[in-house]
This record gives structure tokens, C-alpha cells and sequence, in this order.
């Protein structure tokens, strides 16, 4: 859906996704991140599963709710990668205690 | 980074970093008033300058002079004496102008004696059929996602929609050698006639002659189909297909990303939550604050500047916001003020960068099929509610946004009403036969970013605070 522009020179940062390394570029949001990598990461909404992917992309839709490091429902694109941060695809509700 | 202010309370709090914002804690901070700027990004810029600190994007030319003339600006913030906290989300402002901010997890409060809101501004719904399907995306999403990551279409994709915004993607995307199959233009042919007695004006505005030349680089490359009266996105879980009709021809071309786009409308969900009076433009088709020519709200000591006060665009968000800034320093410390340049000079660079706005406004409205959805398009995305649910819960009595709440949730996931609040205004105002402004908008609270209770109930806490919930 998306590639990476020649210019771009920016550092790798290794995130993992569903268990499978990812190598994300320094800067990316979590959302971007995903979206470049060309992988299947649609999310299932919390009402009715449908898949979802990132809409807006900038923090006012919330379709790309995300588990990060354990924690549920956090705005992908509003997060930037870390190394070794752990991703998970939240397919559904945020579940208690995540 | 800075996951705290220094302060408890500041002379002025600025509330997002892009040019209005900017440029008003610039304006207050080199006054020598004490300012605290918050932003939710990862750096400052709003969205016009998106990661103007950060861009992979090295060739100038790329994103242009216009997205290049921030850093004058970000620069001027960081050395003015402003204390710039980001990736902080302000949850909650209230009329004592206690402003609730989470960072990194973690909440905290501060003070104010005066608040500048530039919240800026959001893209405004497109709700067509299949909008919710994966690979449809808003415009400025992919605009963003190029700014801050260098990342274009690749697959067969298509743009559609109208307004300024769109045809300066395009030329963007082309620019880093990205893929776009077409370009679906859904201005409504008689707005030309419409728009034609401000066309003057508009040609004044420096925007005239870069709108023209961007639309030529695009034209030369992609087909463009004008005149769209209907627009669907369809697939199984995953967009397929974009289905349109021009000139009473409908046609089906395969996509896997569709971007969507009819202008901005103000981001008002902050100003609102705190109460500040709204009215229904008639012109803009969204909620606007009440201001005064400074930029003050209804709340005394709040002012709003930049796209959130109505749609001006960048150059005009600037100027507001030194506007607003300069009305604080006036009021909190006179005697600076006297060595700021006159309020004067600021309202004749605003009657300036405002120049042809109406022309844009005029040409760009968005037709009512696109605002106004029917049958099982989805309006509120995030509790999936369609437009013929609402009609249903209108019939049965739902009188406006705040009493649909109850049959449908409408409005009540986490975005908060900010991807269907105007569609369910003035879907409910045409099914009621009632204008917009009567029909009214969702009584927003605090909150305003979703945090959760762990997190409320972390932050620091008064004996007076236990002892008015704890009981025995």
C-alpha cells in the first residue's frame, strides 16, 4: 500500500509485531511502522469485529488503537517506535487488566 | 524528554504547536510573560509542518517552501524563553483555567492566567459507503504519513474529494515518486458560478497563483475526473474497488488505497468541553467559537487561535496567534506590551493572509450527498451506527445529538464524536426540518483524550479532594 522513499536515511529501529521482528525506521509512529511494512495489521473493532486500519493518522480517529507493550488501546500514530518495543494487533476490546 | 511542566502555573498555557500556536507562545514568551506550550505530537509543527524537525524528506522542493517557512518559526519558539512540553495531551481545561495534561502515562495539573487553544484543525467526515474499510484513508493521513516517514502510495490508488489540501498531496506524492491512478473531483459545478464574485479577491492571495501551478504539475500526470456526484468504497475487509458517477456515467476502478478529502473544520472538542459558545457557520458548514476581534471565547481568560477559531489556513493562524498572545501580554503586563509591535499592524497582516478565504470557502463547500449520508452508510465509525439507524431513532423521538447518545451511542466511542459529530448534526437538522444551530452538538465533558482510571487516579490528590468523595 505504501513504500519508503529513497531519501529516507534515517537509522532502523527493530520493533516486534505478533512475535515477528519488524525493522521500523527512527521517527515512525507505531501506525506508520505498520502500515509500511506491508504485513496483514488490521485491527477488529471492539463492536462488531469489522477490520480496521488507520484513518486519520493524526491522534482524532482512533482507528489505530493498537497494544503496546502490554497495554491496549493505545493511538499507534500518535506513539513513536522504540527499540524492542513489543506490538501486539488488537483484534477486539481492550482486555482488563492490559 | 520532558514528561512534566517545571511550574505548577504559568502566566499563559498554549495548547498545540502548530503556527498559531507557535507563534503565540513566541509572542508571550519574548514579552517576558512566563508560557507553557503543549503538544500531543512527537515535535512541534501541528499538522501544516508535521516533523519539520524530523523529516526524511531532504529534498527541499519535495514538501516545499510553504511547509519549510515553519522552521523559522519552530526555531523562534524553542530560543523565545518557552517551556515546550511534547507528545502531552490535554484532557481537560476548565473555567478556572486548570488545564489536565497526561504525558507518558501520567497525569498532571497546571494553572493559567490566561489559555490560548490552538488546536487547530481536523479533516472533516467524508462518511460514503465502505469509508470504514481498511485501505480508505483521510488525505491528510497519507500527507502525514510523507511528512514524517517518507512513506507514498504504492498500489493503485485514488483521491478524491475537493479543496486545496488535495491537489498539494497530490503534487507531493508525484514528487517522491509515489502512485496515484486517479483523481475524483467532487466540486460541484455550480459552485464556480457561485465562488466567481470573490474570484477577484482570491487573486490577490499569494494561494491564487501556487493552487494553479500545483494543479497543473498533477494535471500533467494523472487523469482527473471532475464533476463526481456519487462516490463508494467496496471490498471484503479490505478496500477493492471505488465505484463513481460523472455526468451521469458510473464507473468501477480497482484500489487498495483510497484517500479522502473535503477541507478542514475546526477542532473543537477541547474549547467546547470547556464550555466556550459555539455557533453553526452557515458558510463553513461546522461549529465556530464566538470570539471577539482579539480572539476571545465566551470563557474569560481562554482565547483560541489559529484554524480552531475557523478555518484561515496557515498564514492567518500566525498572525491570530500573535493576536492572542499580544491581547494576554496587554492584559497581564501593560508595560511590555508597549514594546510589542502595535495590535494594529497584526489586524492589517491578518485582513491580508484572510484575503480570497470566502472565494475558497465558496468553491470548496461540500455537496450535501457527501455530508449528508443515507441508507447503511456508516456515520458514527467508531460504534458503528449508520445513517438509517439514526433516521429510525429519529422517528421514534431522538430530537439531536445529545438525546441519540441514548438510543445509539452515537458519538460516545473514543473519538468522541470527532469523525461524525457534523454528520449527525445535520443529518438529524434535514430529517427534523431544523437548521444545524438548533439541532445543537453533542454536550462534550472532560476527558476530552481518553486516560484511564489508574492514571486518574494517580494524580496527586488533596485532603480536601479525599475528604470530599471518602466517607466515615
Amino acid at each position: 500500500m505504501f513504500k519508503r522513499s529513497d531519501q529516507d536515511s534515517r537509522p532502523s529501529v527493530r520493533i516486534v509485531v505478533d512475535g515477528a521482528a519488524l525493522a521500523a525506521r527512527e521517527g515512525d509512529t507505531v501506525s506508520a511502522a505498520l502500515l509500511a511494512s506491508g504485513r496483514d495489521v488490521r485491527r477488529a473493532t471492539a463492536v462488531s469485529g469489522a477490520p480496521r486500519l488507520p484513518y486519520c493518522m493524526m491522534g482524532v480517529c482512533f482507528d489505530c488503537l493498537v497494544t503496546i507493550d502490554g497495554v491496549g488501546n493505545r493511538q499507534g500514530c500518535l506513539v513513536p517506535v522504540a527499540e524492542g518495543m513489543q506490538i501486539e494487533i488488537q483484534k477486539g476490546k481492550r482486555e482488563i487488566g492490559r | 524528554m520532558n514528561t512534566t511542566a517545571r511550574h505548577d502555573s504559568y502566566d499563559v498555557v498554549v495548547i498545540g504547536a502548530g503556527p498559531a500556536g507557535l507563534a503565540a507562545a513566541t509572542t508571550a514568551a519574548e514579552a517576558g510573560l512566563s508560557t507553557l506550550l503543549l503538544d500531543e505530537n512527537a515535535g512541534p509543527g501541528g499538522q501544516v509542518w508535521r516533523a519539520i524537525a524530523s523529516t526524511p524528506v531532504r529534498d527541499r522542493n519535495h514538501l516545499g517552501a510553504d511547509y519549510w517557512a515553519g522552521s523559522e518559526l519552530v526555531e523562534e519558539a524553542r530560543s523565545s524563553g518557552a517551556e515546550i512540553i511534547q507528545r502531552a495531551t490535554v484532557w481537560s481545561l476548565d473555567r478556572n483555567l486548570e488545564i489536565g495534561v497526561s504525558v507518558g502515562g501520567a497525569s498532571f495539573f497546571v494553572k493559567a492566567r490566561r489559555v490560548i487553544l490552538a488546536t487547530g484543525a481536523l479533516e472533516r467526515p467524508f462518511p460514503i459507503p465502505g469509508w470504514t474499510l481498511p485501505g480508505v484513508m483521510t488525505a491528510g493521513a497519507a500527507q502525514t504519513m510523507l511528512k514524517s516517514s517518507g512513506l507514498v502510495p504504492s498500489g493503485p490508488t485514488v483521491i478524491a474529494g475537493q479543496g486545496p489540501l488535495l491537489w498539494l498531496l497530490a503534487a507531493q506524492i508525484l514528487r517522491l515518486g509515489g502512485r496515484i491512478d486517479r483523481i475524483l473531483d467532487t466540486t460541484e459545478r455550480r459552485n464556480y458560478l457561485a465562488a466567481l464574485p470573490h474570484a477577484f479577491a482570491f487573486m490577490t492571495s499569494r494561494y491564487f497563483a501556487k493552487g494553479l501551478a500545483l494543479m497543473k504539475q498533477v494535471r500533467a500526470k494523472v487523469p482527473v475526473v471532475t464533476g463526481i456526484s456519487e462516490l463508494a468504497a467496496a471490498g471484503d475487509g479490505q478496500l477493492a474497488t471505488v465505484t463513481y458517477v460523472s455526468g451521469g456515467r458510473r464507473e468501477t476502478v480497482p484500489a487498495e488505497l483510497l484517500l479522502l478529502h473535503q477541507g478542514v473544520v475546526p477542532n473543537v472538542n477541547l474549547a467546547m468541553a470547556t464550555g466556550i459558545e459555539h455557533r453553526w457557520d452557515d458558510l463553513q458548514l461546522c461549529w465556530s467559537p464566538v470570539l471577539d476581534r482579539d480572539g476571545n471565547t465566551s470563557v474569560e481568560g481562554i482565547a483560541i487561535a489559529g484554524d480552531g477559531a475557523g478555518i484561515g489556513g496557515a498564514d492567518a493562524a500566525i498572525v491570530r496567534g500573535r493576536i492572542a498572545a499580544r491581547a494576554a501580554v496587554e492584559a497581564l503586563a501593560p508595560a511590555a506590551a508597549a514594546r510589542l509591535a502595535p495590535m494594529a499592524s497584526f489586524k492589517a497582516s491578518l485582513v491580508k493572509a484572510e484575503r480570497g478565504r470566502i472565494f475558497l470557502d465558496t468553491l470548496f463547500r461540500p455537496a450535501p450527498q457527501f455530508r449528508i449520508p443515507s441508507g447503511d452508510t456508516i456515520v458514527c465509525r467508531c460504534e458503528e451506527v449508520s445513517a438509517r439507524d439514526i433516521l429510525d431513532a429519529v422517528a421514534i423521538g431522538a430530537t439531536g445529538p445529545n438525546q441519540l447518545k441514548a438510543y445509539r451511542r452515537t458519538g460516545m466511542g473514543p473519538c468522541q464524536g470527532r469523525l461524525c459529530g457534523l454528520t449527525v448534526t445535520e443529518l438529524m437538522a434535514q430529517a427534523r426540518g431544523k437548521s444545524p444551530q438548533e439541532i445543537g452538538y453533542y454536550r462534550l465533558r472532560a476527558p476530552v483524550k481518553p486516560i484511564t482510571l489508574a492514571e486518574l487516579a494517580a494524580v496527586p490528590k488533596t485532603e480536601a479532594d479525599v475528604n470530599a468523595v471518602v466517607r466515615g
